[in-house]
């Protein structure tokens, strides 16, 4: 391929991602509110036993009803809240400790630097999914499991990332300054380096969050995490996989809230992955 | 490097990364054993449940080993496990670990190698038929497609692949009936919706990392001069291309085959397929300590396994490696 052909390619291919990340913003968007405010607009109260088992989609019922005769659609509507407010706060407890391990290590460096890279090692050794089970096993199944394992997987990657982006500012004339003006340790990494590295941590925190939601969904999943009868979408999966065949919509509208939030999230820290690189270069 | 010194570099730094996976073997079987045992909750009693006798908790306490110190208690369940004694599980049957996990382990280790070998040449094939054609319509719909199922989880992604083919267009059971001892390379219909959820799960992760790095082979300069001294293009995505992406690709591979160890988890469940995944998951539920170490420790150890082997086949395929040693 010539080069101006290729350079027309990708102007081409710009255009169309433009515009399938406005789309998927808007879709990422809707989901969000979807998951945090649906239980208000939920025509019945998800947890209520409101007519005869598995009625398909109709006028009254417009998701149906599942095996114990529970409102499909209020089920969906109030289903995402749960796992979207874990997610964050799992990736809000793991940033906080993340960023102070990290700013240490790459302030100070020495022992925390190398025992930070050893648990690093570590941590990659192990399946993010067989940590937070194991972890289950211990704890017992709740959904505080799935907050401290969620943490725990990514502490040492959050850590790492700090470290480095404090070791590309620790150097700079304002930190130096900041010395000889006699400010002390605390004061430097507050005032003068963790503003300046916070942009990378946010931008890093989206993506996190997204693979946090996924654990968490699966765990959920698999029975670990949010225990029935409370709404969650991977939670209804499991609850109604045998009945598939008997009522589809039980399965169908939760399989398709995951999805489309899932797909967002991923689509949009894409697109802001891709701005902050060539921001960069 | 002369000839006698770089095999003897290269024999050192294979030896040196073996010795790497024996450490990390040893802290995840410490982090294994401490996480199932000294965080909060007795086991003894959560496994005896709510209604237990003081003495039968005392009593399996007892057979835990529970009333020794931790490191004492540590280093007895690590030799038993390095002379192959699993124990006992504690949950209905008391049946030895070793003979409780022996059919899941089989059945796992059939879906997993049926997905790498169906996923494997599929994902290189796109991947580089992608990084070729850069920017053209194949390339386009792979990345789009791509980008969209790494988001979806697996369960999702199973749960309306059994909607497509076991509901709607019933040519395939919803659930494997795999039932204890039968072999399940004997109902191959059983296998299809696992495997193809683990393949449309993780391809798109593979084919990403093929087509960067064919890319990057083909826009490199011992390609150029190939095209200008007129070898065929396809001698030349074969000869270097293919080649040069191997490094890559071989770590690529062996990402897969770890994510697939924890992918397997969520699709055995879902279709009710008898292997580790649904072992583990069952064991955590009635916290049947004995049997989730052992599966914690044989996952971990493969993981580590199959990382050290694609290390080892890196430094030994990519040059540039070996000299750096």
């Amino acid at each position: 391929m010539s080069a101006p052909d290729r350079r027309g390619a990708e102007r081409r291919s710009g255009v169309s991602w433009r515009g399938a990340v406005g789309v998927w913003a808007v879709v990422g968007g809707i989901m969000l509110a979807v998951a945090l405010a649906g239980s208000l607009v939920a025509p019945y109260d998800p947890a209520a036993l409101v007519g005869k088992s598995f009625l398909l989609p109709g006028p009254d019922h417009w998701f149906g009803t599942d095996a114990l005769g529970r409102d499909v659609l209020s089920r969906v509507l109030a289903g995402g809240r749960t796992a979207v407010l874990l997610a964050v706060a799992a990736i809000v407890v793991a940033e906080a400790a993340g960023c102070v391990i990290g700013l240490v290590a790459g302030y100070r460096g020495g022992l925390v630097d190398a025992v930070l890279m050893r648990m690093n090692d570590v941590l990659l050794a192990f399946p993010a999914l067989l940590l937070v089970l194991v972890l289950a096993a211990g704890l017992g199944p709740g959904t505080v499991v799935l907050v401290v394992g969620v943490a725990v997987v990514n502490i040492p990657g959050i850590a790492r990332l700090a470290r480095a982006a404090t070791l590309g500012v620790a150097t700079t004339g304002y930190v130096e300054s900041a010395l000889v003006r006699g400010e002390g340790t605390a004061a430097i990494l507050r005032r003068e380096i963790l503003p300046n590295i916070a942009p990378t941590i946010v931008a890093d925190a989206g993506v996190r969050f997204a693979g946090a939601f996924l654990i968490i969904a699966g765990l959920n999943f698999l029975g670990i995490g949010i225990q029935p009868p409370a709404p969650d979408w991977a939670t209804m999966i499991a609850e109604n996989r045998s009945y598939i065949t008997l009522q589809p919509w039980t399965v169908i509208a939760p399989t398709a809230c995951i999805a489309l939030f899932a797909i967002s999230v991923n689509i949009v820290g894409e697109a802001v992955a891709r701005r902050r690189s060539r921001g960069r270069a | 490097m002369p000839g006698a010194a770089s095999s003897h570099g290269l024999i050192w730094m294979i030896l040196r990364r073996i010795g790497v996976a024996l450490v990390l073997a040893l802290v995840v079987s410490f982090l294994v054993y401490a996480a199932t045992t000294v965080l909060p909750g007795d086991v003894a009693a959560a496994v005896l449940g709510r209604n237990a006798t003081p003495e039968a908790v005392a009593a399996l306490r007892e057979q835990l080993g529970l009333g020794d110190p931790f490191v004492q208690r540590y280093l007895g369940w690590l030799g038993d496990l390095v002379r192959g004694d699993l124990g006992t599980s504690l949950a209905g049957t008391r049946m030895p670990v070793s003979e409780l996990i022996a059919t899941p382990v089989r059945n796992t280790a059939v879906l997993a190698g049926a997905t790498l070998l169906l996923l494997v040449p599929l994902a290189l094939l796109v991947g580089i038929l992608s990084g070729v054609r850069q920017g053209r319509s194949l390339d386009r719909a792979a990345a789009g497609v791509s980008l969209t199922l790494t988001a979806v989880p697996e369960f999702v992604i199973g749960a309306l692949l059994v909607l497509a083919l076991a509901v709607y267009v019933p040519v395939l059971p919803a659930v494997s009936l795999v039932s204890g001892d039968v072999n399940p390379l004997t109902v191959p219909e059983f296998l299809v919706l696992p495997v193809l959820t683990l393949i449309i799960a993780g391809a798109a992760y593979l084919i990403r990392i093929v087509r960067i790095s064919t890319i990057e082979a083909m826009a490199t300069d011992y390609v150029e001069a190939a095209r200008l001294a007129g070898v065929p293009e396809r001698r030349i995505v074969v000869r270097y291309a293919v080649r040069n992406s191997l490094a890559p690709t071989i770590q690529a591979v062996s990402a897969t085959a770890q994510w697939l160890l924890g992918g397997v988890f969520i699709v055995e469940v879902l279709f009710a397929y008898p292997g580790v995944g649904n072992a583990l998951v069952t064991a955590v539920q009635v916290r049947d300590v004995p049997v989730i170490q052992a599966i914690a420790m044989l996952l971990a150890l493969a993981f580590i396994l199959i990382n050290l082997v694609a290390d080892i086949a890196t430094i030994l395929v990519d040059p540039r490696l070996r000299a750096a040693a």
